[in-house]
């Protein structure tokens, strides 16, 4: 098995699972029936997005697990997804904000990751991008509204990248997988990808009437299977219907 | 709490190009810029459409159903409006 070319599969694909997860907990509870829908289509592009990425994971293990077992029945330790994402939907701006950081990375990852000479990384790529860039859009949208809109909206709006902040710099951060996939031209070296990441974030902060925060101090672990109290919540959530009920399908 | 609620907008999604705009629904937003992409999502993600146009409701001019009387009912004893009152030449198709 190409370990190495699984495990930079997983770093992509558990971002996107997690954080169609903590979207898809929106559903019914959105502030709007009209956003409320715009965060669950959300939530379901990256659920569709991770099939792809969970299909090709499963050819590559070829341990006869599918793509649900690699979805659903790992431990907290195995996911590598980054911090930022499974961080809780505390109200309505976290979420927009999380949303919005992870975008500006996502749309650029996705950029570089159609280059790949990987076919399979590189088609899932060109065929994802249009709808990050979609999800770009209305996050960015909303941390304008939001940062620009009321007293309240604005406080909330900056608390909210203040706390996600120190999550930034670990999507930056490049594992013993991802440096290898590099070398191969297969991966996207994402450590190129951190200056343009802060120059946007901030042009938009900015443009939002919100402050870029100067903090240095910088949370990680995510990549390497550390994470957050936060994810043990969501993965029994996550993972309900596989342990109680094995195999089951619909 | 007191809830303010957004404007109420219109939504025309044109299913096809070449096929005018149709009516599909109405939604809240704060502005066209809002309603435009809510009506993305709401209306056009089972792939219905290839272009929305928003309107807000207040801006849309209705008739008044009380009227309906003198504004249609004269219309409906007025068959000879309507051209089926000619010989149709065999060529012609589609009519």
């Amino acid at each position: 098995m190409k370990e190495n070319l699984y495990n930079y599969i997983l770093g992509i694909a558990d971002n996107s699972l997690i954080l169609g997860q903590r979207m898809g907990e929106l559903c019914g509870h959105g502030p709007s029936l009209e956003t409320d829908i715009a965060c669950t289509n959300i939530s379901l592009d990256l659920f569709g997005q991770v099939r792809s990425y969970f299909q090709y994971a499963a050819k590559i293990a070829g341990d006869g697990r599918n793509e649900d077992d690699i979805a659903m029945l790992r431990k907290e330790r195995e996911y590598k997804n980054v911090l930022l994402v499974e961080q809780p939907n505390t109200n309505f701006a976290y979420s927009i904000g999380r949303q919005f950081l992870f975008d500006v990375y996502h749309l650029a990852f996705l950029a570089e990751q159609q280059k790949s000479a990987d076919l399979t990384l590189s088609a899932i790529a060109n065929k994802c991008i249009k709808e990050v860039s979609y999800h770009e859009r209305f996050s960015s949208d909303w941390v304008r509204r939001l940062g620009d809109g009321t007293e309240e909206s604005n406080k909330k709006m900056q608390e909210a990248i203040n706390d996600l902040w120190a999550y930034t710099d670990e999507l930056f951060h490049q594992t013993e997988a991802d440096k290898a996939m590099v070398v191969e031209g297969l991966g996207v070296d994402v450590t190129k990808l951190k200056d343009e990441f802060y120059k946007s974030v901030s042009d938009l902060l900015e443009e939002a009437n919100l402050q870029t925060p100067e903090s240095k101090w910088f949370q990680k672990g995510g990549k390497e299977g550390i994470h957050t109290e936060h994810l043990g919540f969501l993965l029994s959530d996550l993972q309900y219907m596989q342990r109680t009920y094995p195999n089951m399908e619909w | 709490m007191s809830k303010k609620h957004w404007p109420l907008w219109e939504i025309f999604v044109r299913s096809k190009n070449g096929l005018e705009h149709r009516h599909f629904g109405s939604l809240h937003a704060a502005d066209a810029e809002m309603a435009l992409e809510n009506a993305r999502d709401v209306y056009t993600r089972r792939n219905e459409g290839v272009s929305i146009w928003v309107v807000e409701s207040k801006n849309i001019t209705a008739s008044n159903p009380e009227h309906n009387g003198e504004l249609f009912e004269p219309a409906q004893d007025k068959v000879y409006r309507h051209p089926t009152f000619y010989d149709l030449p065999d060529e012609v198709k589609h009519m």
